[in-house]
């Protein structure tokens, strides 16, 4: 056997390229397709198989009947036109987009910047911003959106109340979830709360890695705060934002559950809908099976369309 | 010099931290306040910012229903095979492309970060007539089930990244010293991941533990329902919205958690990094 060196490399995070693994000479070795096995298998039962069900339920049409037994009958892309034809869809996809876009900027803008900060710190701040970004990065989603519905309350919300005491008299008693535009606000605040300490530690965990004589040499050359920024920060920790950048984009356009919570308080549900609580309503609450997965396979295209060019970036970037 | 700001610059910092903080740490605040203040202190138009009409009544209506002890167990059931299914597996796949090049590895690498695309939604569906089919409805198995494929590719991200720090020489001196490659792999790597394991199982515990969705659609009778969906359900059972039951619930339902993440805070970070980095 072949033994090419490789240097240990610590646990932690290392910036630049690692170098390879040995590869390993003997060919058509079974054992890596062995230790692959369960965990390929279980994504395919999971998710696979489901995936394969629903694409092909988009091109059948598929209600309760064939729920019921009925065989479902190919229509060719009759689903995918009503789709694209339904001035519904359209305004829920631009939703959707504004609302991924919106969220994910701010949330980059906001978790580069409270990093950026956290070097900044004295101790005592620093372990202050670094215990609240715990804090707000373990609550689990359904307490958060308890707890934000009670901030937003109109009755009681300590939101209203405070801006009725700044003098805004017309916010006492305001139903933040009846309006379209503050029913976004509220759900882009709660999503971007959630969002940004993950943001945070990354890029902090990143940025802490910057070589510190490097910036030293960098000031001594004149450079200022700015160039350093862009000229070293960023090109150590692209690999990093990078991958938040696609993760914050997809989870973002595929947020579900805190649209899906908050609407049961406004009844505005149709004017609220992104693509999730979309393709739940005309599929499972329709029960309009092939209009649903027509609905959810435009959703995952759109998804790639988006992050397709960071995806190949990254991974060009780290190597594989 | 840029690494020693002036002491203006410094404190104008350290206030802008401080709001940051605050602003974040508000909404955790207010969800334990009010679990601890009375109905009266909670119906009032004005907010109490402090516990001052303090009670733990809301707890206790909380621990005395049967519902939160079943979607406890419930929760904690699925977390748990949810945990250990997809550390298991994950390590397996994570040797297998760290320690192995072959055909078809690169591949798998692309398809485990393209499956976090695929919308949830999209799925659904079917996955309810697959585990219908399988008459899965309403278990903890069922749903465990569905969970471990879909915890698995991000548990694969984030451990090869630990996989790929422990150096490959320690495997092969065990094997010259008469240990099977597996052997190697279980007594020789297995027990350096300590970390990388708790950080990634720590990652699937949460998934499970927060996820939402699958468990609306798959879990409708009401001894079978998770966590979140008794959080929800509290809110619909009485008439009025007894908000100091929903912030004593989300608070119990929080700290698992939290106490998950205090442990582990550092390493969860670095492995997602390390995961970044190295691919």
């Amino acid at each position: 056997m072949t033994v090419t060196s490789t240097r240990a490399k610590p646990g932690g995070i290392l910036p630049g390229r690692p170098e390879p693994p040995a590869p390993k000479k003997r060919r058509r070795n079974p054992l890596p397709y062995l230790l692959l096995l369960p965990a390929v298998l279980i994504v395919l039962v999971d998710m696979g198989y489901p995936l394969l069900r629903q694409i092909t339920m988009a091109f059948q049409h598929f209600s309760l009947e064939q729920q019921f037994g009925k065989p479902a009958e190919f229509v060719g892309l009759d689903n995918f036109t009503r789709v694209l034809g339904d001035s519904a869809f359209w305004l829920t996809l631009g939703r959707s987009l504004a609302f991924c876009l919106v969220c994910a900027a701010l949330t980059m803008a906001i978790g580069i910047g409270g990093a950026l900060l956290l070097t900044k710190l004295s101790r005592a701040v620093s372990v202050f911003v670094q215990a609240a970004m715990l804090l707000a990065w373990a609550m689990p989603v359904l307490s958060s959106l308890q707890v934000f519905q009670w901030i937003f309350d109109s009755r009681s919300g300590v939101v209203d109340w405070s801006l009725a005491g700044l003098g805004l008299q017309g916010m006492a008693g305001y139903n933040w979830f009846s309006n379209p535009v503050t029913f976004f606000a509220v759900a882009a605040i709660l999503v971007i709360w959630m969002s940004v300490p993950l943001v945070v530690f990354m890029v902090y965990a990143s940025v802490t890695q910057i070589d510190e004589s490097m910036l030293e040499a960098s000031t001594l050359d004149g450079a200022n705060g700015w160039k350093q920024f862009r000229e070293i920060t960023v090109p150590t920790i692209a690999p990093v934002l990078l991958l938040v950048t696609i993760l914050e984009i997809i989870w973002d356009l595929r947020v579900f559950t805190q649209i899906f919570i908050l609407q049961k308080n406004g009844g505005i549900t149709e004017q609220t809908n992104v693509l999730g609580t979309y393709v739940y309503q005309v599929g499972l609450s329709g029960g309009d099976y092939g209009v649903a997965s027509a609905t959810a396979l435009i959703m995952l295209l759109i998804t790639l369309l988006l992050t397709w060019r960071y995806v190949t970036q990254f991974l060009k970037q780290g190597e594989v | 010099m840029a690494l020693k700001p002036s002491p203006v610059r410094r404190s104008a910092a350290n206030i802008t931290g401080l709001v940051f903080g605050l602003l974040w740490i508000f909404p955790v605040y207010w969800l334990v306040n009010n679990s601890l203040v009375t109905d009266d202190a909670l119906q009032s138009r004005t907010p109490s910012f402090l516990p001052l009409d303090f009670t733990w009544a809301h707890y206790e209506t909380v621990l005395h229903d049967s519902r939160f002890w079943s979607a406890l167990r419930m929760s904690f059931g699925v977390a748990l095979i949810v945990v250990v299914a997809a550390l298991l597996f994950a390590f397996f796949a994570s040797m297998a492309l760290s320690r192995f090049r072959f055909k078809g590895r690169k591949i798998v690498i692309i398809s485990v970060l393209v499956i976090q695309m695929i919308p949830a939604e999209a799925m659904f569906i079917s996955q309810y007539k697959m585990i219908d089919s399988w008459h899965l409805l309403n278990s903890m198995l069922g749903l465990s089930l569905l969970y471990v494929g879909a915890s698995v590719p991000f548990t694969i991200w984030m451990l090869k990244g630990f996989v790929d720090g422990v150096p490959v020489e320690l495997e092969e001196s065990a094997m010259i010293d008469g240990c099977s490659r597996m052997g190697a792999f279980f007594r020789v790597t297995f027990p350096l991941l300590g970390s990388g394991l708790v950080a990634s199982g720590i990652f699937a515990f949460l998934a499970a533990w927060n996820e939402y969705t699958l468990a609306l659609v798959l879990l409708s009778s009401d001894n079978s329902k998770t966590l979140p969906l008794w959080i929800q359900g509290f809110s619909g059972q009485n008439q009025a919205t007894d908000w100091g039951g929903i912030m004593a619930g989300s608070t119990l339902m929080a700290l698992p958690v939290i106490i998950l993440f205090v442990i582990v805070q550092k390493k969860m970070a670095q492995g997602l990094v390390a995961g970044a980095v190295k691919g």
